[in-house]
C-alpha cells in the first residue's frame, strides 16, 4: 500500500473518530483517551530512534518536559491557540534533538543511553531553577472551557492529540519503507559495517534524533492544560521513560505498527487498572505485564503474530 | 449478623480499591457517594494511607448513628499514585461515571488538577492538606481545612518568626534553605517576606535538590554565614538530613527550625529522638494540647490499632484528626443545608461556624481559614531514639499561638544529647 | 578566597558521599561492568536489602552492617534465581539488550511494589551507635554515619577486587567478560560462572542496602533516585574496572559536596551529571575502563 493511500486511510479514521466523538456525552472517554493517543504519539516517536536505528533513549523525559514547558512559558505571555504552542514545543525540542544528537551520537550502545539519561537530569536541574514557569513548586495552567466546536477543552486536546499521533504514524510508516528507514535499520544491525559501507551514519541518526524529539515536544505540549498543573516531579516522571520503552517493545520494535500496539495495550490496562484495582498493586501488574510480555514475546506483538502466521500449514502455500 | 466491616476493611486494605462501607442496618435509601482520589502509592501514600483510614472511621461512624439525612455513606475513591497526571481521568470517572454527589480533594499538586474540572461541574470542593490553591482559581465553592488562613504562604513562617523576635538580643541575621519542591519552596517563599517584614539581613537563600544524601556541605554552606536564625523548608527525608547533619557538624545558631514536614510523622520523630531537641518545627495537634481538643483522643483509640496493621504512623498526631474533621465539616454542612445542592451547601459553609475536633472552624470568603492556627512547638527533654516519649505532654512545647502556649522558647540550641 | 579548612571539609564530605555511592554503584559494575547485563532493577535490591537490614536491627538489635552481611547469603541466591531467568529468557536465546532492559524495569516495580505491600509506605531508620556522633581530625569534621558506609564500601570493593584477580572463579569471572569462548573452551561453564558473578552483586546490595539506611531514612520508591547515580558511576569509571567505579563515584561525591557547600546545592546534580558527558565524548571507555 503507498503511503499516501495510508495517510488518506489514517485521516479517515481520525474524521469518523470525530464524528463517533459528537454522539458521546461522557468526559471520561476523552480524558482516558487522551492519555492512550499522547503514548501511541511518545512510543511511536522514541521508537523511531530507538526500535528502527537501535539506540535507546532514556531522555524522553528531557523532550516531553521541555514542550510542556515552552508551552506554560509562553501562556503566561501571551494568549495562543493549542497547535502554535505544539508547534512551539515541538520546534524546541527538535532543537535539543539537534544538540543532543551532535554530543552523544557519536557514543554506542549503552554509552549513549547514560548520556541522555544524564541530559535529563541536567536538564530537570534548569527547569527546577526556572523561577519563571514556577521552578519547583510548580505553575498552574487555567484552560478554558471549551475547545472549538463547542465541546470540552479536553475533547479537543484529544483530537489534536489523535491528529498528531495518526501523523507521526504516517510518518513512521513513510521513514520505514524510505532510505532513511533502511539506513537507520542497517545502522542497528551493525554500523562499522554500514559505515563502512558509505551510510551517511552520523547524519542519519541525527535525523531520526532531532524527528524523535520534536515528536516527544509536540507531545508535551498539551500536558499542562490537561492536567492544569505542571511541576519539575511529575513532568519528568520516570514512568514515561519506562514507558516509552516498553511500549514499543511489547508491541514489536521495527515496525510503525509496534508502538501503536504498545501503545494502546499499556495505557488502557494501566487506565483501566487505576479505577479498578486501584493500588500499589497498579505498578505490580505493570511490571508483571512488561516482565510476562518481554519474556514470552521477545519481538512484540507483532512478531508474535508473524511467527504464528509463518507456521506452515501442510504443504500449502505461505502467504 | 456479621459486621462485614471487618471483612471488607481487610478486602479493601488488600486492594486498596473503592471502599464501600456500610453498616450492619439495611437501608431503606440511596447511599450518598463521596467520591476522591488519594494517593496510596508512591511518595505521597504515607499521608494518603492515614486519610484514608480515618475517612473510613468517620464513614462507619456515621453509618453507625443513622448516616447522612437518613441515608448511608459511601466512599468512592481511587489510587492517583501522586501523581497530579492521574487526577483528571480520576475526577472525571467520578463525575461522569460514578455520578458521585460530594467530592474532596488532598494535596496541593493533586487537588489542582481537579479543579477545573469540579468547577465544570459546579461541584463544591472541600480539601485537605493544600496550600494557596484558591489564589488563582478564585472559586466561591472551594474550602480548604488545613489550618493556613488567609495568607498561606507566610503562615507557615508567620509564627516562627515571632517566636524569633522574641528573642533578647534579636536577632539580625537569618539564613533560608529549602528543598526544591512544592510545598517547601512555598515555605520559603513565605518566610522570605516574613523575614524582610521583621528587618532581619539573610545572608543565606539556597535550596537543595530532593535526592540529596549528604546534607553536611548544605550545612556547612549555611554555618559559614554564622545565621542567627536558621529557617528550613523541608520534606521527610531531608528533614531528617538536615537535622542530623547539623548535629554531626554541631551547628547551633540560636535558632533551628521552620516548615518541616516529617517531625510530625511518628516514626522519623521516633528516629531522630534526642537530635530534635531545641528545634521549633509546626504540629496540627500534639499531647500538649490534649486538654484544649479532648475529642481528638477518642478517634485517636480508634484509629492507632488499624493503623499499626497497615504499617502506617503509628500515632497519627499529624494527617488523622484535621481529616475526621474535614469530614465532620462535611456531615454538617450536608445536614445543615438539608440536602446535596451545592450552591446551598457553599453557601452554608460560608456562613456558619463549624464544631469540630480540631475546635472551632470558620471559613473566610477565600475558602480558608479566618485566621492561621499552626502550632508552633520546640522538642525538649528527648532521650535516645523510640516514639513512646512523644505521647508525653511536655516532648513538644507549645510556643505559639499564645492561647495554646505551654511553654517559652529555649535558646540558642543546645546540644542534642542533654 | 575560600577558607582552605572549608574545602577540606568539603572534599572529605565528598570523598565520604563517593565511597557509599561506590557500594551502590559495585553491583552494578559487576553484572553491568563486567557481565553487560543491564541491571535496572539493582537499586531495588539495595532498596530491600536495606528494608532488610531494618527488620534485623528493629526485631533483634543487630548491627546494621551486620545485619548486611548476614543478608548477603539470601541476596546471594536471589541473584542466582534472577540470572538463572534472564538466562533462560533472554541470553539463551541471544536477545539484544533492549529485552533485557525492559525486564529489570519490570523487575523494578516489582520489588517497589512488593515492598510496599510488605513493609508498608512508611519511612523506616535503623539505630546504631554511630549515628549522630562525629570525629574530629585536624579541622575536620567527619560524621560516623557517613564514615562508617564509606569503610564498609571499600572494605567491600578491596575485597572484591582481590578475589576477581587472585582466585580462579574471580579470573573466570574477569574471563567471561573479555572471551567467552575461550573460557568454554577451557572446560568452564560461562553460564556459571555468570550466574556466580550475578549473585554476587546482588549480595553486594545487601550489605548497599544496610549503608543506605544509616546513612538516611528509607522508603520504597526511592531506588529511581540512585538509578542515574549508580550507572553513572560505572560508565565514568571504565566498564568492568572496580576501582575505575570507586574512583568515578568519589569524583561525583566530591563534586556534589563542594557545589553544594560552596556554590548552590540546586545545581549538584547537574553539574555532577555535567561532567560525565564531556568525560564520555573525550575518553569513551571511561576513566579506567578497558579499551573498547
Amino acid at each position: 500500500m503507498s503511503n499516501r493511500l495510508f495517510a488518506a486511510l489514517i485521516a479517515a479514521f481520525v474524521v469518523a473518530l470525530w464524528l463517533a466523538g459528537r454522539l458521546v456525552s461522557n468526559e471520561y472517554v476523552f480524558f482516558v483517551g487522551y492519555a492512550v493517543v499522547q503514548y501511541v504519539l511518545l512510543a511511536t516517536a522514541w521508537n523511531l530512534l530507538g526500535g528502527y536505528a537501535g539506540y535507546i533513549n532514556f531522555g524522553t523525559a528531557a523532550f516531553f518536559a521541555l514542550g510542556a514547558y515552552i508551552a506554560v512559558a509562553i501562556n503566561k505571555l501571551v494568549d495562543l491557540p493549542m497547535p502554535l504552542l505544539i508547534l512551539a514545543g515541538g520546534i524546541a525540542a527538535g532543537a535539543l534533538g539537534l544538540l543532543m544528537g551532535y554530543l552523544t551520537l557519536k557514543l554506542r550502545g549503552v554509552f549513549f543511553s547514560i548520556a541522555t539519561l544524564a541530559m535529563a537530569i541536567v536538564f530537570q536541574a534548569v527547569i527546577t531553577n526556572w523561577n519563571f514557569v514556577g521552578g519547583a513548586s510548580g505553575a498552574y495552567v487555567l484552560r478554558p472551557t471549551e475547545g472549538p466546536w463547542g465541546g470540552s477543552y479536553v475533547e479537543y486536546l484529544f483530537y489534536v492529540m489523535l491528529a498528531m499521533a495518526g501523523g507521526a504514524v504516517v510518518l513512521a510508516r513513510g521513514i520505514e519503507r524510505s532510505r532513511v528507514g533502511y539506513g537507520l535499520t542497517s545502522i542497528r544491525d551493525d554500523e562499522l559495517a554500514s559505515e563502512a559501507s558509505g551510510v551517511p551514519t552520523l547524519r542519519l541518526k541525527v535525523i531520526a534524533t532531532v524527528l524523535s524529539g520534536a515528536l516527544m515536544g509536540m507531545a508535551g505540549a498539551p500536558l499542562p492544560f490537561y492536567v492544569a498543573y505542571l511541576d519539575p516531579p511529575s513532568a519528568f516522571n520516570l514512568s514515561y521513560a519506562v514507558n516509552t520503552i516498553a511500549m514499543p517493545l511489547v508491541g514489536g520494535i521495527g515496525t510503525w505498527l509496534g508502538p501503536v500496539i504498545g501503545a494502546v495495550l499499556l495505557t488502557a490496562v494501566q487506565q483501566g487498572a487505576m479505577v479498578t484495582i486501584s493500588s500499589a498493586a497498579n505498578l505490580l501488574l505493570v511490571g508483571l505485564l512488561m516482565v510476562a510480555f518481554i519474556t514470552l514475546a521477545p519481538n512484540g506483538i507483532v512478531g508474535l503474530v508473524r511467527g504464528l502466521a509463518k507456521r506452515p500449514s501442510t504443504g500449502g502455500n505461505n502467504k | 449478623m456479621t459486621n462485614s466491616m471487618g471483612r471488607r476493611s481487610a478486602l479493601a486494605g488488600m486492594l486498596g480499591a473503592t471502599a464501600i462501607t456500610q453498616s450492619r442496618f439495611a437501608w431503606a435509601a440511596d447511599p450518598i457517594k463521596v467520591g476522591f482520589s488519594i494517593p496510596q502509592s508512591g511518595g505521597l501514600a504515607a499521608l494518603g494511607k492515614q486519610a484514608l483510614l480515618t475517612m473510613e472511621i468517620w464513614a462507619s461512624d456515621v453509618n453507625a448513628k443513622g448516616g447522612l439525612l437518613g441515608r448511608p455513606v459511601q466512599l468512592v475513591t481511587y489510587d492517583d499514585q501522586s501523581n497530579p497526571a492521574n487526577v483528571p481521568p480520576i475526577y472525571t470517572k467520578l463525575l461522569d461515571v460514578d455520578k458521585v454527589d460530594l467530592i474532596i480533594t488532598q494535596g496541593t499538586n493533586l487537588t489542582v488538577p481537579a479543579m477545573p474540572i469540579a468547577m465544570q461541574h459546579g461541584k463544591m470542593v472541600l480539601t485537605m492538606l493544600a496550600l494557596a490553591i484558591n489564589d488563582k482559581f478564585k472559586y466561591p465553592r472551594f474550602f480548604q481545612t488545613m489550618p493556613y488562613g488567609p495568607h498561606g504562604k507566610q503562615s507557615i513562617s508567620e509564627g516562627f518568626f515571632d517566636i524569633a523576635m522574641g528573642m533578647n538580643p534579636k536577632p539580625t541575621t537569618v539564613a533560608l534553605v529549602g528543598a526544591d519542591a512544592e510545598f517547601a519552596k512555598n515555605a520559603v517563599d513565605g518566610a522570605r517576606d516574613e523575614a524582610k517584614k521583621h528587618g532581619l539581613k539573610i545572608v543565606y537563600d539556597r535550596t537543595y535538590p530532593p535526592s540529596t544524601v549528604d546534607f553536611g556541605p548544605v550545612i556547612r554552606g549555611i554555618a559559614a554565614t554564622t545565621p542567627d536564625v536558621v529557617y528550613v523548608g523541608s520534606y521527610p527525608v531531608d528533614t531528617s538530613g538536615m537535622v542530623r547533619a547539623a548535629r554531626e557538624l554541631n551547628f547551633r545558631p540560636k535558632l533551628f527550625g521552620g516548615g518541616m514536614v516529617g517531625t510530625q510523622a511518628t516514626t522519623l520523630k521516633a528516629d531522630l529522638g534526642e537530635m530534635l531537641n531545641d528545634v521549633v518545627s509546626y504540629e496540627l495537634y500534639c499531647p500538649a494540647v490534649a486538654d484544649k481538643f479532648p475529642e481528638v483522643e477518642p478517634i485517636l483509640k480508634k484509629y492507632q490499632p488499624a493503623a499499626k496493621d497497615k504499617g502506617i504512623d503509628p500515632q497519627g498526631y499529624y494527617v488523622p484528626p484535621f481529616t475526621y474533621a474535614t469530614m465532620q465539616i462535611l456531615e454538617q454542612a450536608v445536614t445543615g443545608s438539608g440536602g446535596l445542592d451545592q450552591d446551598k451547601l457553599a453557601k452554608y459553609m460560608h456562613d456558619t461556624k463549624f464544631k469540630t475536633i480540631v475546635g472551632d472552624v470558620k471559613f473566610g470568603p477565600d475558602g480558608e481559614w479566618d485566621h492561621q492556627r499552626l502550632l508552633w512547638v520546640q522538642f525538649r527533654g528527648l532521650k535516645g531514639q523510640g516514639m513512646d516519649q512523644f505521647t508525653n505532654p511536655s516532648a513538644e512545647v507549645v510556643l505559639h499561638p499564645s492561647e495554646y502556649r505551654t511553654g517559652e522558647l529555649r535558646y540558642p540550641l543546645g546540644p542534642g544529647k542533654q | 578566597m575560600p577558607d582552605p579548612i572549608a574545602v577540606a571539609n568539603a572534599i572529605a564530605a565528598g570523598v565520604l558521599l563517593g565511597g557509599f555511592y561506590a557500594a551502590v554503584a559495585l553491583g552494578i559494575a559487576i553484572a553491568f561492568g563486567l557481565l553487560d547485563i543491564p541491571n535496572l532493577a539493582h537499586p531495588a535490591f539495595v532498596v530491600m536489602g536495606a528494608f532488610a537490614a531494618w527488620q534485623l536491627n528493629s526485631q533483634l538489635a543487630l548491627d546494621p552492617v551486620l545485619a548486611g552481611l548476614v543478608m548477603a547469603l539470601p541476596f546471594f541466591v536471589l541473584g542466582l534465581l534472577v540470572y538463572r531467568l534472564y538466562y533462560v529468557c533472554f541470553e539463551r536465546r541471544g536477545e539484544a539488550q533492549l529485552q533485557g532492559l525492559a525486564f529489570f524495569f519490570g523487575v523494578l516495580f516489582i520489588t517497589e511494589v512488593t515492598l510496599v505491600l510488605t513493609a508498608g509506605a512508611d519511612y523506616r531508620s535503623v539505630t546504631a551507635s554511630y549515628i549522630g556522633v562525629s570525629i574530629s581530625v585536624g579541622g575536620i569534621v567527619l560524621p560516623e554515619r557517613m564514615l562508617v558506609p564509606a569503610g564498609v564500601a571499600l572494605a567491600m570493593i578491596v575485597l572484591l577486587h582481590q578475589f576477581l584477580v587472585r582466585s580462579f572463579m574471580g579470573r573466570a569471572i574477569q574471563a567471561v567478560a573479555q572471551d567467552e569462548q575461550a573460557l568454554r573452551l577451557m572446560g568452564v561453564s560461562p553460564v556459571r560462572v555468570k550466574a556466580l558473578a550475578f549473585g554476587l552483586a546482588t549480595a553486594t546490595a545487601a550489605v548497599a542496602g544496610a549503608l543506605l539506611i544509616i546513612v538516611q531514612p528509607v522508603e520504597p520508591s526511592i531506588g529511581r533516585d540512585f538509578i542515574g547515580r549508580a550507572f553513572a558511576a560505572v560508565v565514568l569509571g571504565g566498564m568492568g574496572s572496580l576501582y575505575g567505579t570507586l574512583l568515578a563515584s568519589i569524583l561525583l561525591g566530591i563534586t556534589e559536596s563542594i557545589v553544594s557547600d560552596m556554590w548552590n546545592p540546586s545545581w549538584a546534580p547537574a553539574i555532577a551529571f555535567g561532567f560525565l558527558l564531556p568525560t564520555l565524548a573525550l575518553r569513551s571507555g571511561g576513566l579506567l575502563g578497558r579499551r573498547l
